[in-house]
């Protein structure tokens, strides 16, 4: 059993958030395509704490995107148990999880309706959840948008803007619904360089704004000690976890973190890790499922 | 492991899946639904006195397999079903002949395409039935008319299809090749064909459809005279004429049954061309 | 950030349309397009008129054409200035309208409901999958039985034909739009008919506006077969019924006329389809540039 220890955020400041808490146990996940069984994940076990942020790192196709689907409610789990904040969201005899606004999902290749603006957009989720009336939505909507620098395209269909700006605008979208956990899949992944880095420091500064738990996913290992409380190191398929490295270094952060002695250092100690699973994967040929 | 075992197994477990497939048996259960009511429309008038609506005049299921076993002795019947494929192919054949290479040319020059595609696309809102009558005037026998505008029908679908499909192509592909020393007829053979290929048998999926549209219109309206006269069209037009409901109805689903037959045709063959790609 | 949406304005209606027409000019391909046009008539012209090549000759040519269709007095009884004519494309763009509109207010919510239920789908699509290989035409016999009036059967065999194009290409619709849609969808906390209308409904639209494209040419293609053998009034008739008293001059100018109308309905349904996907033009203008 590869059981990560719970443990209390000790990097983020007094007001840690109180909500949020994931705890993973034991999961297993079998896919069933064309009567041949793939072992996804195997006997997966992470606590999350509230407020963390939890960085998941593994090869293409390890299976950590089958985490997350089981905990947004896209996939079932085969075996074991998923709670939320000690409310079970799967787990024996509910082995899919209902979706919901608590646990909001941004998408790897981004999933803002191309048919609304930004701000249709962003106040979407409060519309429909009846939680606010249209013009409050809105309003708050063209706040946040204004509070992500992107007041300038409130009113621009995703299309017209760049992938960063759109990538930012999800990200409000997720954060209007005030969610409880936020599941990021690879968000950045088809971005070069330089965009990849200015999205990391939008993403820390709405951290250190709003405290959310992050659960997010990963191939890029440096991404992941620049932005995570904790990078968890999957091996490939099955996913398990092979390595788990506590990423001490005070917030808020910013680039020059990433010239530091210490970010060198912790990069060096994982290097290892991932590079022997990426190693297997290769040898292997796994594609990614679903 | 399931890589091992032999293709008969899986052949088998392939029936075995369709009999326990809960679509399958969803769709025998709506086919089965739809020709109960059909039946029950149609008999309503013998049984409770008064007539349905629309399908009260139409033959009841079991009467049309009765005349269906009846007209399938019958020579004249298969005689039909030949007439009417000749011409389907011989006019989906010309269209292939001519279409492909004008809509290749179309695509790779640009002159060609400009002089010759305004004309193409003026002549190409007219719908093919309205050629009926000039084609019956301008060629000498009626067979040849009803095979033109059978070419016609299928001609600008695939025309449309290959012009889009060959300038679709990916660029890096024809850049890649000439980059490896490629000459002219080389992109032409080993690139643009076969990049092509997928539309022009999308192109000969859609065109063959409409042609059994066309040769059917043909057959009906030039009502079967000494020459070009017979098949499924005409069968269906004569038994009207005659008064014989329900061979209208077996000829209409003969020619349902000879598209689905041709459309599959053209299907194995894109299989059989393309084996990098499934299209279907 | 304000440069950035000057410069995303851009121009638009009639300067937009204007700026390209010009720009095309500065291309060869309208000029190429005038030759090609000239070219064919006068191959036409030749081959009819000039040469009086036997069959070339049988069929009117350009120039006759033209003369009777701009004539005040018609030789052969029709042109732009007889009543009939536009009595014959008011019939036809009447059948047109109404058959257009009946298939895709059926076609479009069943399409819909096929591609977002499953068990739907599999109850309906293989009764669809039964009936679709029959061509239209064969249906024209039964469709005279059936209905027993003048009307009725035209416009049923033209709402058929369209029908089952603009039904098909909504349900290829729903089921090509991005799985993730879906499930941002579920995760921002909406019901069955939020995705309904906020991603079934939208998503789809492209797919469906294509197959109302194909639909309306269908639509015309079985409308035309359909005056041609039984009807009264309307540009099919036309065709046929001057054909039928040798007026082959006429039967010519109905032939025109069809494709000319034709080209500008399935025009009307392409610009009402970009005017309901702003964002997909707008995008497309960008991605473009």
């Amino acid at each position: 059993m590869n059981t990560a220890s719970a443990q209390a955020n000790s990097t983020s400041s007094a007001d840690a958030a109180t909500k949020g808490a994931i705890s993973i146990r034991n999961v297993t996940k079998i896919y069933d395509p064309d009567g041949v069984n793939v072992l996804a994940v195997e006997d997966c076990s992470i606590e999350i704490a509230p407020g963390e942020v939890c960085m998941i790192v593994g090869p293409s196709g390890c299976g950590k995107t089958t985490l997350l689907n089981a905990i947004a409610g896209f996939h079932s789990i085969t075996s074991g148990q998923i709670d939320l904040d000690g409310e079970m969201l799967c787990g024996p005899g509910k082995p899919l999880a209902d979706q919901g606004a608590d646990r909001v999902v941004v998408f790897q290749n981004g999933a803002l309706f191309p048919w609304k603006t930004l701000a249709d957009n962003v106040a979407y989720g409060p519309i429909v959840q009846g939680t606010m009336t249209k013009a409050e939505a809105y309003g708050k909507a063209v706040d946040m948008l204004a509070e992500a620098g992107l007041s300038g395209v409130a009113g621009k269909y995703p299309g017209e803007v760049s992938s960063g700006m759109a990538r930012r605008a999800e990200i409000v979208r997720a954060l209007i619904n005030d969610p409880k956990v936020l599941l990021l899949d690879e968000p950045y992944r088809a971005m070069d360089a330089l965009t990849k880095s200015i999205m990391h420091e939008s993403l820390l500064e709405v951290y250190d704004r709003t405290k959310v738990t992050i659960f997010f996913i990963t191939h890029d290992l440096e991404e992941a000690i620049f932005l995570g409380d904790r990078v968890i190191v999957m091996t490939t398929r099955p996913a398990r976890t092979k390595k788990i490295v506590d990423v001490k270094i005070e917030r808020p952060r910013d680039y020059r973190l990433l010239s530091s002695e210490e970010f060198r250092v912790l990069v060096e100690e994982t290097k290892g890790a991932v590079h022997e699973e990426a190693v297997k994967a290769f040898e292997a040929g796994e594609r990614e499922l679903a | 492991m399931a890589q091992a075992t032999p293709n008969t197994q899986k052949s088998k477990s392939r029936i075995g899946k369709l009999v326990s497939n809960v679509t399958f048996w969803r769709g025998v259960v709506a086919i089965l639904v739809f020709l109960a009511l059909w039946e029950i429309g149609a008999q309503w008038k013998g049984w409770f006195g008064y007539m349905m609506p629309f399908v009260g005049k139409v033959a009841p299921p079991t009467d049309v397999i009765a005349i269906w076993m009846e007209v399938g002795q019958q020579p004249g019947y298969w005689l039909s079903w030949w007439l009417s494929s000749v011409r389907v192919f011989v006019g989906f054949l010309a269209a292939m002949i001519i279409g492909i290479p004008f809509g290749l040319a179309m695509a790779v020059n640009k002159y060609f395409r400009g002089i010759f595609f305004p004309p193409f696309e003026i002549l190409r809102p007219i719908p093919p039935l309205a050629w009926v009558p000039a084609s019956i005037i301008f060629w000498p026998t009626t067979e040849m008319s009803i095979m033109f505008i059978t070419f016609l029908g299928a001609f600008y679908t695939i025309v449309i299809n290959v012009l889009g499909g060959a300038r679709s192509i990916d660029v890096q592909y024809l850049r890649a090749a000439q980059s490896m020393g490629a000459s002219q007829w080389d992109l032409f053979y080993k690139i643009i064909l076969p990049g092509t290929l997928p539309s022009i048998f999308v192109g000969a999926a859609v065109g063959m459809g409409i042609t059994w549209e066309v040769v059917l219109a043909g057959e009906m309206m030039s009502g079967g005279g000494q020459q070009g006269g017979g098949g499924l069209g005409f069968f269906i037009w004569g038994s009207y004429m005659g008064g014989v409901m329900d061979q209208v109805i077996v000829g209409m689903i003969s020619i349902g049954v000879a598209g689905y037959i041709s459309s599959s045709l053209i299907r194995y063959l894109g299989h059989v061309c393309m084996p990098w790609r499934r299209m279907f | 950030m304000s440069d950035r949406d000057v410069a995303t304005q851009g121009p638009s209606g009639l300067s937009l349309f204007l700026y390209k027409t010009k720009k095309s000019f500065g291309t060869p391909m309208p000029y190429l397009a005038f030759v090609g046009i000239g070219l064919w008539l006068f191959t036409y012209w030749l081959l009819n008129e000039q040469l009086k090549i036997s069959p070339f000759n049988k069929i009117p040519g350009p120039a006759e054409v033209l003369t009777e269709w701009f004539s005040q007095d018609p030789i052969w009884g029709t042109s732009l200035f007889t009543e009939d004519y536009w009595q014959n494309i008011k019939a036809s763009c009447l059948r047109i309208l109404i058959a257009f509109s009946l298939a895709t207010g059926l076609g479009v919510p069943l399409g819909l409901f096929m591609g977002w239920s499953k068990k739907f789908k599999d109850y309906t699509f293989p009764v669809l999958e039964l009936l679709r290989p029959i061509p239209i035409l064969a249906w024209v016999p039964l469709s005279i039985v059936m209905f027993q009036s003048f009307e009725a059967p035209i416009l049923f065999l033209a709402t058929l034909a369209s029908f089952f194009v603009t039904t098909l290409n909504t349900m290829l619709g729903v089921q090509s739009i991005d799985e993730s849609y879906f499930r941002a969808a579920g995760c921002l906390g909406s019901k069955r008919r939020h995705v309904f209308i906020h991603v079934v409904l939208p998503g789809s639209l492209p797919f469906v506006f294509t197959g109302l494209q194909i639909s309306i040419g269908v639509a015309w293609f079985s409308l035309v077969a359909a005056e041609m053998i039984s009807g009264e009034f309307g540009l099919g008739y036309m065709i046929n019924a001057s054909y039928m008293v040798n007026k082959y001059v006429t039967m010519v100018m109905a032939m025109l006329t069809l494709g000319f109308v034709g080209w500008i309905t399935s025009a009307m349904v392409r610009a009402a389809g970009s005017q309901m996907m702003q964002w997909r033009e707008k995008a497309l203008g960008q991605g473009g540039a």
